[in-house]
């Protein structure tokens, strides 16, 4: 049996909780033993099974008496970019080692107020800097899926590829990740699971190690739609620790999942065919277009024009973000320090030995493009093509209700492929797009590669209409009938 | 627009990251990379045009104007690499 509840996804493990089929601590006791044989995968950087069956007991003693919460006994594995109080906190940085937060972030703590179990924190690129999960202090994470005929190791995607990987190899029956530029929606699209990024100032980013403050957000990543509907209606809503979180109310968004897009109109943005895009994928994102109008919807091109600006613009308003949010990393309250001879040689060598070469990259350019002289020729302009970008889809949305374009630009890729940071970055040439103009998107996958790789799909709509992205998704899940799973090839 | 790796030991410097010589020239290359990447937005027109910095349509919050929160040096102090009694400790600053 144990094995079998590890393949369970929120809504049918829920089931089985409310049927008594099996307790919250057999559900948990089984996570716990696939992520022991899956430690290869590296998907976790710390492990909390004492914990997790605590709270497990406690969720059995709910359950039988009547008051169980909505994710009640349901094993949750979280992205160590969340602060979790008493558990340790690591960003996937050597700068915040033996970091152990006092208080929790609030979008784990409404996972526990609705029952959730935490059963660790997963890896992830370093402060959530990268594509491919190799910019993590803990090790790359490696993807449960591999290419058919090869054994060769591929990347999980980034920065949520600990979660992507776990959620992929059965290792958690649902994971918590966060989306910068494309950092939920890639890694999904990589290990065929769905994640979406729901609209800016919807989640609390109160407690979520910051990198680019006014790009990320985060969002649920799953083993369906529908649990990803469940899950974000936990994560969502106002808080008043966090200025930008919005005081709307959150929607039942699983009931909203009809797969019914009558009425509906899909855009096609036309700038999203860039030179070079893989036959592949534009044969998968057709396939996506057809089944979306098989489901009801009218399909209608639009334009970005600005969309080819996007990355740029990314790289250089978010690294001015990081510069200025990783200065608190100092040696003084918290995490690493390494001595110097005053106080400023303390820092400078407390930060050159705490942050990996990808951060420090970013922060070097961050602090360029914000220094004297180059602030408005960078930082600014850059600003203000956000803001084409943002009207751009402004415009759209006054003629359709979703956007669909492909995921990412390839499927998984082998570790060490992209060394040149500038290759690295366009895998997200696709998904930043929507943080910069702070819109919700989700990926979903919709088939295998001819490698055998999945790949996803990508749904961007309106602000604060997640619901309405959902079940796109929920319809193109419904026609893809995507069910492959990696061949279980780290249990040994 | 391009750095050299004075300029680069100079961000450095800024940023409060030490940086070994060695690895200036490499690291200017890197940078020079993504600078090159970036310098693709001078082609667009973007005269008139108001700068995007929050994607959030409102004004900031306003609370009243109490003490919420604080007195709680324990927890502040709690993951401190060094303390002494109530305080974080620095090297010597002032002679």
């Amino acid at each position: 049996m144990a094995s079998d509840l590890t393949k369970l996804g929120i809504a049918e493990a829920r089931a089985g909780l409310a049927a008594r089929e099996f307790s919250a601590v057999e559900l948990t006791t089984a996570f716990i033993g696939a992520i022991e044989a899956a430690r290869g995968l590296n998907a976790y950087i710390t492990e909390t099974p004492d914990l997790a069956l605590e709270q497990a007991a406690r969720s059995d003693a709910r359950i039988a008496a009547g008051t169980a919460g909505p994710l009640e006994g349901l094993p949750i594995g979280v992205k160590d970019l969340f602060c979790t109080k008493g558990v340790l906190t690591t960003a996937a940085s050597h700068i915040l080692d033996g970091f152990t937060p006092t208080y929790e972030s609030t979008v784990t703590a409404n996972l526990w107020r609705d029952g959730a179990v935490l059963l660790g924190k997963l890896n992830m690129d370093e402060f959530a800097m990268g594509g491919s999960n190799e910019n993590s202090y803990y090790g790359p994470v490696v993807n449960p899926w591999r290419r058919d005929g090869d054994s060769a190791a591929l990347v999980p995607g980034g920065s949520s590829g600990g979660s992507a990987a776990a959620v992929a190899a059965d290792l958690c029956v649902a994971a918590t990740g966060t989306d910068t530029g494309g950092s939920i929606r890639q890694p999904a699209s990589f290990t065929g699971t769905v994640g979406i990024k729901p609209t800016y100032g919807r989640c609390s980013r109160f407690g979520i190690v910051a990198f680019a403050s006014s790009l990320e957000q985060a969002g649920p990543m799953t083993k369906s739609v529908r649990d990803a509907a469940i899950l974000l209606g936990s994560m969502a809503g106002h808080d008043p620790h966090d200025s930008t979180s919005v005081p709307l109310p959150v929607p039942d968004y699983a009931a909203a999942l009809t797969g019914d897009l009558r009425g509906r109109k899909i855009g096609i943005p036309k700038e999203y065919r860039i030179d070079g895009l893989s036959p592949e994928i534009a044969a998968w994102w057709e396939r996506g277009t057809a089944w979306a109008r098989d489901a009801g919807a009218e399909i209608v091109e639009i334009s970005l024009p600005h969309a080819q600006y996007a990355l740029p613009a990314y790289y250089i308003v978010a690294p001015a973000e990081a510069s200025s949010n990783l200065a608190r990393y100092d040696g003084v309250r918290f995490g690493l320090r390494v001595p110097g001879k005053d106080l400023t040689e303390m820092y400078e060598n407390t930060r050159g030995e705490g942050f990996g070469k990808e951060v420090r990259r970013r922060i070097l350019i961050g602090t360029y493009v914000l220094s004297a002289g180059y602030y408005d020729a960078y930082y600014t302009r850059a600003q203000k093509l956000r803001r084409l970008i943002a009207g751009d889809f402004e415009r759209a949305f006054e003629t359709v209700d979703a956007v669909l374009a492909p995921t990412a630009p390839s499927a998984a890729y082998a570790g060490g492929e992209k060394a040149d940071p500038i290759a690295m970055y366009l895998g997200d040439v696709f998904t930043v797009t929507a943080n910069l103009a702070g819109l919700p998107a989700m990926s979903v996958p919709a088939g295998l590669s001819s490698e055998g790789l999945p790949l996803g799909l990508q749904v961007i709509g309106r602000p604060f209409d997640e619901a309405g992205v959902l079940n796109v998704g929920y319809a193109l899940e419904r026609a893809a009938g995507f069910s492959a799973k990696p061949a279980a090839w780290w249990r040994g | 627009m391009s750095v050299d790796p004075a300029t680069v030991k100079k961000i450095a410097r800024l940023a409060r990251i030490r940086v070994d010589e060695a690895e200036l020239p490499a690291l200017a290359d890197e940078v020079n990379g993504i600078l090159h990447f970036v310098e693709q937005l001078q082609a667009v027109d973007v005269a008139g045009v108001e700068p995007l910095a929050s994607v959030v349509h409102r004004s900031l919050p306003l609370r009243d104007d109490v003490i919420t929160d604080g007195g709680d040096a324990e927890r502040v102090l709690a993951n401190a690499p060094n303390r002494i009694d109530s305080f974080f400790t620095v090297p010597k600053v002032v002679e």
